[in-house]
């Protein structure tokens, strides 16, 4: 429901009822073909959000090219006609009569059972706060605005130019902080968490965009690049030469001649420079939108002082209000991947909470039924997609069309104008079946985003899915030969051409399907182990919860409090009461994985269990086997009481017996084996401690001198509060100058701590009572799990995700997924989201009575193997064995549930046993034989 | 009890529980404030730190 908003909500969880306006639209979407022909004549130009008011739209629009859904809209607010009653230019002009200004609001109610609140948060306004100068010269811009000046899609075609007279810059600044860290008006004391890194991202694209030739300069507080991957992503940045400059900027000023930027700021040595830039790009942060907040009020959920819905660590995706869930920039500023986390970690927490209701916990999908066409001379149609302009507009449609229907056994072939639009599909479909078509072509954009949606077509006209083939005709076409129109149409002919002599030798195929264990095994019984367990067997699902030591909780046993101040030990008693007491949850402890056989679906692993042996059968596995605190070897630890660790101290507030009396000053180093050559990533959680064990010191004895000497402190998102109050309570922090060193030692029994004081650039000492090592987070070495189910680490040892937006805790190997430490460093509410992610990407599997797996598989002629053992080397998904048959020959085995159809497998082979199914060799060369016609 | 779902905004955040949801086998109604789904997101050029394009 676009164009909609939330009006009240009565009732309770498991039993909302919801009252939503939708608004008018104006447009019919089931008759709006998208064709553009009504915007083109709309008198209405107005600023276009979608390009960050960089260039204007009219007041009938789509917001861009791939919008969802792909239909255009009326904006009341501009329309001349609604504002004023005069034009209706565009319904005079649209061909398919979609324009209804009839068309009314209409308030419908409807029944839910639970309700996930998503709104996301706005970007901050510079124009506001106007020491930045925004809305002075156009070449100071925002970080969003610089988004569209470097997108394709974008207001100058992705060409890197400046706003004002549309020239190449040379030098670009960055401005951190920008609404964020920061108390003025309108502006968010916390920190959004995402900047840092986004500012380095459009650092390096600008460089590579103007070939190197431009100069970069990002100006910060402190540099926060705490997320997976992402120092390795600053020290990019920092090899390709972007400067980065600590220092707080106080002003803008703008050359008038020029509309230069000049920038006053401090560098390393405490000089004083004015340094001119041609661009000048302000790195804003979030804010929650009076849209989010209103929304928030009338469903009754609470928010905290910034504005932002209200959650607790250990319930991270719960609003105040049971039964409504909140994900994404909303609950706190974050970036994509950890969006794409919460967002799933909500599903789960909906699943469990309506599991009772689901009824059965297996469900089945009915697929049409097929024609068999087998022996049927091919029966080809083709249909050449206009999409719109965005074909049509820069090659001959018609022109395909004909030719189309000139190339042997093609027996119908037309054009469409959006392939993609549903009444289309609908139209495709009752032509396959009118014209008895048994094979299709459609030209049209890329099969990597399409074919499935195509495929689909295919079926419902009871054609099987692989009897189609796509041409490319959009990307290898209208958009590289857009200025050649002669040339993407004969490239476009070549491609259907091509795609008509595959796809009449294309056979039918079945996707192979599997039965579905619908246990669970999830290895680690640390917090996240015992959180996705605990999802899992709520939502009914037997659950195998495997530790190696002889208790549950991990490294979170030690953990004095979260970030917010929740007793850590009581939630964790709690979790692991619940955990050994549930019904579907069967715990072994001192037990560890010995070997691992099988699938998705159908794992068999056999478990130690103080010795003695047992296979267990399940269907999908979580690993969550954490990772540990490094232990340093530096710094007198372990030769002095009065040097611990981070976790070591967390440990002793712990102890009830535990006293601060007789620590008159306490320091704690930052990044200690973190953040170095050996190590290149962020521990991500040690700020945050240090900051908050600092103000517990505090606390005990107000008097106690504490300093906390660090490199960048990254206190991100919401944590910032942390560090506003350590400050305010007196905690001195100090940042040091990493490369000049930091030595401890001792001095006539003192504990000696000897830096460079960045600011001052002079060396300082500091003699602590306590010294605590903000010491990193280490993955486990050499994990036995990575081999036993052969999935991937990255170099740091963390086991890697099979895409880090698009399917962050899933491995790449179906079935197998990951959650908490064992995958990067972080806090206790992150890996509590990413378990119970992880739970809901597992059970959308526990709950299928069979899964199908991709009918693009490889074999193998036994006839022609000779068993010489190079495809199962060449296989990189281990799909392939040699197996021995009767009589002793040796062939190679493919596992259809392991294949992912690279064809690696028949690349190596030499007798030509091996081929993938639906790109064998015959239908390969047919392509390249005709493309040569 | 009502075996519906109500997802509210149809940024990155809210299409992927809507998708995870839907692929539990859920009726899921989500609900958009404007035009089109697909949220700030849509507007960003690359995503860090694999500079993949955002849309």
């Amino acid at each position: 429901m676009t164009v909609s908003e939330i009006q009240g909500i009565s009732g309770e969880e498991g039993d909302f009822e919801v009252r939503i306006l939708k608004r008018p639209r104006y447009v019919d979407m089931e008759k709006c073909i998208a064709c553009g022909a009504c915007a083109e004549k709309c008198p209405t130009k107005v600023s276009n959000e979608y390009d960050a008011g960089l260039n204007k739209r009219k007041a009938i629009y789509v917001k861009y090219a791939q919008a969802v859904p792909l239909k255009y809209s009326i904006d009341s607010e501009q329309c001349i006609f609604l504002k004023k009653g005069k034009c209706r230019a565009c319904e005079k002009l649209c061909p398919a009569g979609a324009v209804n200004f009839e068309e009314k609001a209409q308030e419908i109610t409807i029944n839910v059972g639970a309700v996930i609140v998503a709104p996301g948060c706005e970007a901050f306004d510079p124009a506001t706060y106007d020491v930045y100068g925004y809305g002075k010269s156009p070449n100071i811009v925002t970080s969003l605005e610089f988004e569209r000046i470097l997108a394709a899609t974008g207001p100058f075609g992705g060409h890197l130019v400046r706003p004002s007279d549309h020239k190449e810059p040379r030098k670009v600044a960055w401005i951190q902080c920008v609404g964020s860290r920061d108390i003025h008006a309108g502006s968010r004391s916390y920190c959004s968490g995402v900047c840092c890194t986004y500012a380095i991202k459009e650092a390096i694209i600008a460089k590579e965009h103007q070939k190197g030739a431009l100069d970069t300069a990002i100006f910060y507080i402190d540099l926060r690049t705490y997320g997976k991957d992402f120092e390795r992503y600053y020290n990019r940045a920092v090899d390709a030469k972007v400067r980065f400059i600590k220092s707080k900027i106080a002003g803008i000023t703008t050359d008038p001649a020029t509309q230069n930027q000049i920038i006053d700021y401090i560098d390393e040595s405490g000089r004083r420079v004015e340094e001119s830039f041609d661009l000048a790009v302000l790195s804003v942060g979030f804010r929650s939108s009076q849209e989010a907040i209103t929304l928030a009020e009338r469903l009754g959920v609470d928010l905290d002082q910034y504005g932002l819905a209200k959650t607790s660590d250990f319930q991270s995706v719960k609003t105040s209000k049971p039964g409504i869930f909140v994900c994404g920039s909303f609950q706190a500023p974050k970036d994509i991947p950890h969006s794409v986390i919460e967002a799933s970690a909500t599903a789960a927490e909906v699943e469990s909470v309506l599991a009772q209701s689901r009824g059965s916990l297996v469900r089945t999908k009915e697929a049409p039924k097929e024609k068999d066409v087998s022996g049927e001379p091919p029966r080809i149609g083709v249909f050449v997609c206009c999409c719109g302009t965005n074909i049509a507009g820069f090659l001959d449609v018609p022109g395909v069309v004909e030719y189309a229907q000139t190339l042997p056994g093609v027996v119908f072939a037309d054009k469409n104008l959006f392939s993609c639009s549903q009444d289309t599909q609908e139209k495709m479909a009752d032509i396959i079946r009118e014209k008895g078509l048994n094979r299709v072509v459609v030209a049209a954009c890329t099969p990597r985003t399409h074919e499935p949606l195509f495929q689909e077509t295919v079926l419902n006209a009871n054609i099987n899915k692989y009897l189609f083939e796509m041409a490319n005709i959009r990307n290898q076409c209208s958009w590289v030969h857009s200025n050649d129109k002669d040339a993407a149409t004969q490239k476009a002919k070549d491609l259907v051409r091509m795609a008509v002599s595959r796809v009449g030798l294309l056979e039918p195929l079945y996707d192979p399907e599997i039965s579905m264990n619908n246990a669970a095994m999830v290895i680690g019984g640390g917090l996240s182990g015992i959180a996705a367990s605990l999802n899992l067997a709520d939502q009914g699902f037997p659950v195998y919860l495997v530790e190696k030591t002889d208790r549950l909780g991990g490294n979170a046993l030690n953990i004095h409090k979260t970030w917010q101040g929740e007793d850590v030990q009581q939630k964790l008693g709690e979790m692991i009461g619940q955990a050994a007491s549930h019904k579907n949850i069967t715990v072994l402890t001192n037990s560890e994985l010995k070997k691992v056989d099988g699938f998705v679906g159908n794992f068999k692993t056999t478990v130690e269990t103080n010795g003695s042996e047992r296979a267990i059968e399940h269907g999908i596995a979580i690993i969550a086997t954490g990772a540990v605190e490094s232990k340093p070897d530096q710094y007198l630890y372990g030769t002095d009481p009065n040097v611990l660790t981070g976790l070591e101290l967390d440990s002793r507030f712990n102890d009830r017996g535990f006293s601060a009396e007789g620590i008159k000053s306490a320091v704690f180093i930052q990044c200690v084996g973190s953040r170095i050559k050996e190590r290149p990533y962020c521990s991500k959680i040690c700020c945050t401690q240090s900051v908050r064990n600092a103000l517990r010191l505090k606390e005990l004895n107000p008097d106690m001198d504490v300093f906390i000497i660090y490199r960048d402190m990254r206190t991100y998102g919401l944590r910032e509060e942390l560090y506003r109050q350590a400050r305010a309570k007196g905690v001195i922090f100090i940042r040091y100058d990493f490369e000049k060193g930091l030595t401890v030692d001792k001095d006539n029994n003192n504990i000696r701590v000897s830096f460079t004081n960045y600011a001052l650039n002079r060396r300082m000492e500091i003699r602590p009572d306590l010294l605590v090592l903000a010491t990193g987070i280490n993955p486990i070495r050499e994990n036995p799990l990575a081999t036993l189910f052969k999935v991937q680490v990255n170099d740091d040892g963390f086991f890697v995700e099979a895409h880090a937006k698009l399917r962050p805790v899933e491995f790449a190997t179906e079935g197998i997924f990951v959650a908490g430490l064992a995958h990067c460093p972080k806090p206790i509410d992150e890996s509590i989201e990413q378990a119970k992610a992880a739970a809901s990407k597992a059970s959308a599997l526990l709950s299928k009575e069979k899964v199908t797996v991709e009918g693009v598989v490889s074999r193998v002629d036994e006839a022609y193997c000779v068993g010489c053992g190079r495809c199962e080397q060449a296989c990189p998904f281990n799909a392939i064995t040699l197996v021995t048959r009767e009589g002793g020959n040796k062939v190679s085995y493919v596992q259809e549930a392991l294949c992912k159809g690279c064809g690696s497998c028949a690349a190596v082979c030499p007798t030509g046993a091996a081929s993938v199914f639906h790109f064998d060799d015959q239908e390969v060369l047919s392509m390249v034989k005709t493309a040569f016609e | 009890m009502s075996r519906d779902i109500l997802v509210i905004g149809g940024g990155i955040a809210g299409i992927q529980s809507s998708l995870d949801l839907a692929e539990m086998g859920f009726k899921v109604h989500l609900v958009e404030r404007l035009p089109s789904i697909g949220g700030k997101m849509a507007q960003l050029d690359k995503t860090f730190p694999t500079n993949d394009c955002a849309i």
